[in-house]
């Protein structure tokens, strides 16, 4: 029996070894990109491509500081303060969007209204359009109130961008739950705000913990509607790297590549600790435990 | 809370009603969508009607339906539309098969799963920015590894962004790259919720591997890949980045999708109202994806119960 379960859904040390090639070569791609974060410029666009090389950390150091040729002062940039954004705007408006998401999604799953269904659609339709379809009269808008440029801006339009998936997988999660238990509480003499806060939310959390690995993974690099609605001051990470593509000297692979590796860090960190929640948010919610 | 208001009454009473809960709670959520979304949504709906220029101060006048006339005559939308859709098909179609591929690999435990789990799900967590301007320099001809590796095989100077088709293949492989994960996670998590015993009684029968897969597995991640199709379908739709920085819409316009096109209407020629009308359009081919996405979804969730 028990090499029978073995050949159903267990493998040992052999398998590792070949799904760990098969990953790595799905996973070259970023490896050369990483690579290239610790070439010089010349190794960078070396003909033929090196895979071997003398690493440098420079890149990672220009990330942070330039130096001016003519003069060979150090000047630090203002990437700092783009990745500092970048978390900042990502982590906030995926937060609040799971807080507004789960009171809806409470409300639709508990109290539905006249219209339930309805609601929903259009929720989860805003989510699907093409950004473009909103993105001038969004930009007027935002020029008109002055949030152009300011935090409050970015974040509420990307908590605005993260509700529907909130709303529509929270709601999954609470509907799995046996509302007769919460009932039974209700009648014991729970109040309604201990009945929400003592009996739903601790058997959600893995449900929460799912929908902000995807909100944060779909938030992270979000890029047109960044470039068109921060300012110098509130610009993220993936504006900042477009912004390096310009010049007369080419594309500077090597600072590109430091800039897309240190940004990569934090997202796969998080990713890896919350791995098997990310497998039941993509699905909506429609695994079962 | 609805008690301690009861008893105060006025306003209180009547915000905290329990009848009015369901609606208090919804409302944060809707607000914050109305505002950012929905209003939006209706003020271009209405610029569609004018013949607003977002670069011109001239008052905007109306227009009725002339801009959806002319958009839909344009044959230039047609063609962008065809391009969209082969670009959609062949990176979905892609996708899927990646996707599938990675997640019957990935269905067994087995010792550091997680981490060379990772391996895979990185491609997902780039930015579209850094994808396309790495891929570009791997087609690259002379820099490129692609073309390096390529060259050595056939001695010949490999050029893929140079004919149309190639430039297509590009764009596909790059977004099918990074978005094949994506399809895996779906496709693992149907694999998960197949119960075990089905499995045992299948040894059991002695089935082949084929008709295990046909009659026991293919029935429980089917909904889930028809989920993940419509999902990536209606994504790449949408597709604006990583064409824009690998090929511009280039050679001439043969991989200018829908999205290029509507960014290019809107922000190089400034015909907002042109635009606006266009977007409803590709809009409207959005709702009724995601009126199959949720019809979609549904079936899943039968299916389950």
């Amino acid at each position: 029996m028990a090499r029978k379960y073995r050949e159903i859904g267990k493998a040992g040390w052999g398998y590792t070894a070949i799904t760990t090639i098969v990953g790595f070569i799905y996973f070259s791609p970023v490896f050369w990109i990483i690579l290239t974060a610790f070439k010089t410029r010349r190794d960078a666009l070396a003909v033929p491509p090196k895979l071997f090389f003398t690493p440098t950390l420079d890149n990672f150091m220009s990330v942070f500081y330039r130096t001016s040729i003519t003069t060979g002062n150090s000047q630090a940039t203002d990437m700092g303060l783009y990745f500092f954004n970048s978390i900042f705007i990502a982590f906030t408006s995926v937060g609040l969007a799971i807080i507004l998401g789960t009171l809806a999604a409470y409300a639709f799953s508990r109290f539905p209204l006249k219209g339930n269904d309805t609601y929903l659609f259009i929720i989860l339709t805003t989510r699907m359009m093409p950004p473009i379809v909103v993105i001038i009269p969004i930009f007027l808008m935002f020029r008109l109130t002055g949030l152009a440029g300011s935090y409050w801006g970015i974040m509420l339009l990307y908590t605005a961008f993260n509700i529907p998936f909130s709303v529509w997988l929270i709601k999954s999660f609470f509907d799995e739950l046996n509302p007769e238990i919460e009932d039974a509480a209700r009648m014991d003499g729970s109040s309604e705000r201990r009945v929400f806060f003592g009996f739903c939310i601790p058997q959600i959390l893995a449900g929460l913990a799912a929908t902000f690995v995807f909100g944060l993974i779909l938030t992270w690099n979000e890029f047109l509607f960044a470039l068109l609605l921060t300012g110098v001051e509130t610009r993220t990470v993936p504006v900042a790297m477009a912004r390096t593509l310009g010049g007369e000297v080419g594309v500077d692979y090597g600072l590109l590549a430091a800039i897309v590796t240190l940004f990569l860090i934090p997202i796969f960190f998080v990713t890896f600790l919350l791995q098997n929640q990310l497998l039941r948010g993509v699905t909506f919610g429609t695994v079962k435990k | 809370m609805a008690d301690v208001a009861k008893k105060q009454g006025g306003f209180g009473a009547w915000l905290f009603d329990p009848k009015r809960r369901g609606a208090l709670l919804v409302t944060p959520a809707i607000v914050v969508l109305f505002v950012m979304n929905i209003f939006p949504l209706m003020w271009s709906f209405g610029l569609s009607f004018f013949n607003y220029k977002a670069s011109s101060l001239k008052v905007p006048t109306f227009r009725g339906l002339s801009n959806y006339e002319r958009v839909l005559s344009d044959e230039r939308v047609w063609e962008r539309f065809q391009t969209t859709a082969l670009i959609v098909g062949s990176s979905v179609l892609m996708q899927l098969v990646i996707g599938f591929l990675l997640a019957l690999m990935f269905a067994k435990v087995f010792p550091m799963r997680r981490i060379v789990l990772m391996l895979v799900l990185t491609p997902m967590m780039l930015s579209f920015v850094s994808v396309g301007v790495f891929f570009k320099l791997f087609y690259e001809p002379t820099f490129g590894i692609v073309s390096y590796v390529i060259n050595f095989f056939t001695e010949d100077h490999f050029v893929l962004l140079g004919s149309p088709g190639g430039a297509i293949a590009g764009i596909v492989i790059a977004d099918a790259w990074m978005w094949s994960p994506f399809v895996m996670l779906l496709v693992l998590a149907g694999l998960v919720s197949v119960p075990k015993y089905l499995y045992e009684a299948a040894e059991i029968d002695r089935a082949s591997k084929w008709r295990t897969f046909r009659t026991i597995t293919f029935p429980y991640i089917k909904s889930l890949l028809l989920l993940a199709v419509l999902f990536r379908t209606i994504e790449t739709f949408k597709l604006f980045d990583i064409v824009y920085i690998i090929t511009e819409g280039g050679p001439g316009s043969s991989t200018e999708t829908i999205a290029v096109y509507l960014y290019r209407t809107a922000f190089q020629f400034f015909k907002t109202s042109q635009s606006s009308a266009l977007a409803y359009i590709v809009l409207f081919i959005v709702i009724v994806l995601t009126n199959l996405y949720l019809y979609a979804v549904n079936q899943r969730a039968e299916e389950i119960d």
